[in-house]
């Protein structure tokens, strides 16, 4: 197939074929009682869908860089939900916050170190 | 009718343009100052909560329009897809090794954060909301409600622990010398979620797509492991 929608109409049909992937996913992981997030099922199968040729490059990549480029603007409102809980981690901030840091780092280590380590053995 | 709209529209138009004024303008003042801590995405949450905090405003009222922004979060981790199937070649020939360092991290993510707080003498219900810390909100607050925790505070460790491993995390891997792109795009993904995620989207398309994939893995070894590591280290009378 020949895509013949160029700049802003290949964006926003892009954009649709991310949304259609969601979608799907979210349908699938309904239907299965899967244990995982229906966008993370969306994102194999976009995967997937690619390698086969079903959905080309060309169309998805502009919107899908623009999503991945700015998904730290995406976290602000989630993160300001913290504001629903203050009073819960101030009753306990220390404990929460040296557990929180301690394990953070741990899974730092953990994964980085031990697949720096297996890539260098081969 | 026509007014009630034009009422919703106006705070919904609010939350989004001070939610993009708060992170365009910290990102601004990051790359001017060249100061890493000041991450766009943490100075933002922190201007925010000060803001409404100052102005009396309730969070629902932000949160109309903030769900606007939040909402693309879901098509953004589609959208890794992309970086997935481009570094296919990449992740297909370190599989193994991948599979090995997750499952790594999933013990160490539940049994650490639990550990430490049962140590510091924190109350069951917060012990056992840490467990599913590292994974991503849809998949920590299924785990929590499932294991006894709190899923509201399990929501709240989430982001705190996304914004804790997003800031530092580059650093404490280059300290550590873990120079392989995939690793250093799976260790984000597996302790910072889709936080991790965004801060491996501004190193390169490597660690992008080693970081979405860490965040699918993650989930499903956590919800796998959560339950049975929890009953063993009650039986163990360690938590």
């Amino acid at each position: 197939m020949v895509v013949r929608f160029a700049g802003w109409s290949r964006f926003t049909l892009g954009l649709g074929v991310l949304l259609l992937f969601l979608a799907l996913g979210e349908a699938v992981v309904r239907l299965l009682r899967l244990p995982v997030p229906g966008s993370v099922l969306g994102m194999v199968l976009l995967a997937e869908a690619l390698r086969r040729g079903w959905v080309p490059l060309a169309l998805v990549r502009p919107a899908a860089e623009l999503l991945i480029r700015q998904m730290g603007f995406l976290f602000v409102p989630p993160g300001v939900a913290l504001i629903l809980y203050l009073d819960l981690l101030r009753a306990q901030w220390a404990v929460i916050v040296t557990a929180s840091v301690v394990s953070t780092f741990a899974v730092l280590l953990a994964v980085g170190a031990l697949q720096q380590r297996l890539e260098d053995r081969g | 009718m026509a007014e009630r709209w034009g009422a919703a529209a106006l705070t919904m138009a609010l939350g989004v343009a001070a939610t993009a004024l708060a992170y365009f303008g910290a990102r601004w003042l990051q790359r001017r100052s060249g100061w890493l801590l000041l991450n766009p995405t943490l100075v933002a949450i922190v201007v925010l909560i000060a803001l409404l905090r100052a102005g009396g405003v309730e969070y629902e009222r932000y949160h109309a329009g903030g769900r606007l922004i939040s909402f693309w979060l879901a098509p953004a981790v589609v959208a890794l897809g992309v970086p997935l199937y481009l570094q296919r070649a990449e992740i297909a020939r370190r599989g193994r090794a991948l599979l090995a360092s997750i499952l790594a991290g999933s013990v160490v993510g539940i049994g650490s954060g639990t550990l430490v707080a049962a140590a510091l003498g924190a109350s069951g219900e917060v012990v056992r909301s840490l467990a599913p810390r590292a994974v991503t909100t849809p998949i920590a607050l299924g785990i929590a409600a499932r294991v006894g925790g709190l899923p509201s505070l399990a929501a709240a460790l989430v982001i705190a622990t996304g914004i804790l491993g997003a800031v530092l995390g580059p650093a404490v891997l280059r300290r550590l010398r873990v120079r392989s792109r995939t690793a250093v795009g799976l260790a984000l993904g597996a302790a910072a979620h889709g936080m991790g995620t965004a801060r491996a989207a501004e190193l390169g398309e490597v660690e992008a797509a080693a970081s979405g994939l860490a965040i699918g893995l993650m989930g499903v070894a956590t919800a796998v492991l959560a339950p049975l590591l929890l009953a063993l280290l009650t039986w163990l009378g360690w938590i």
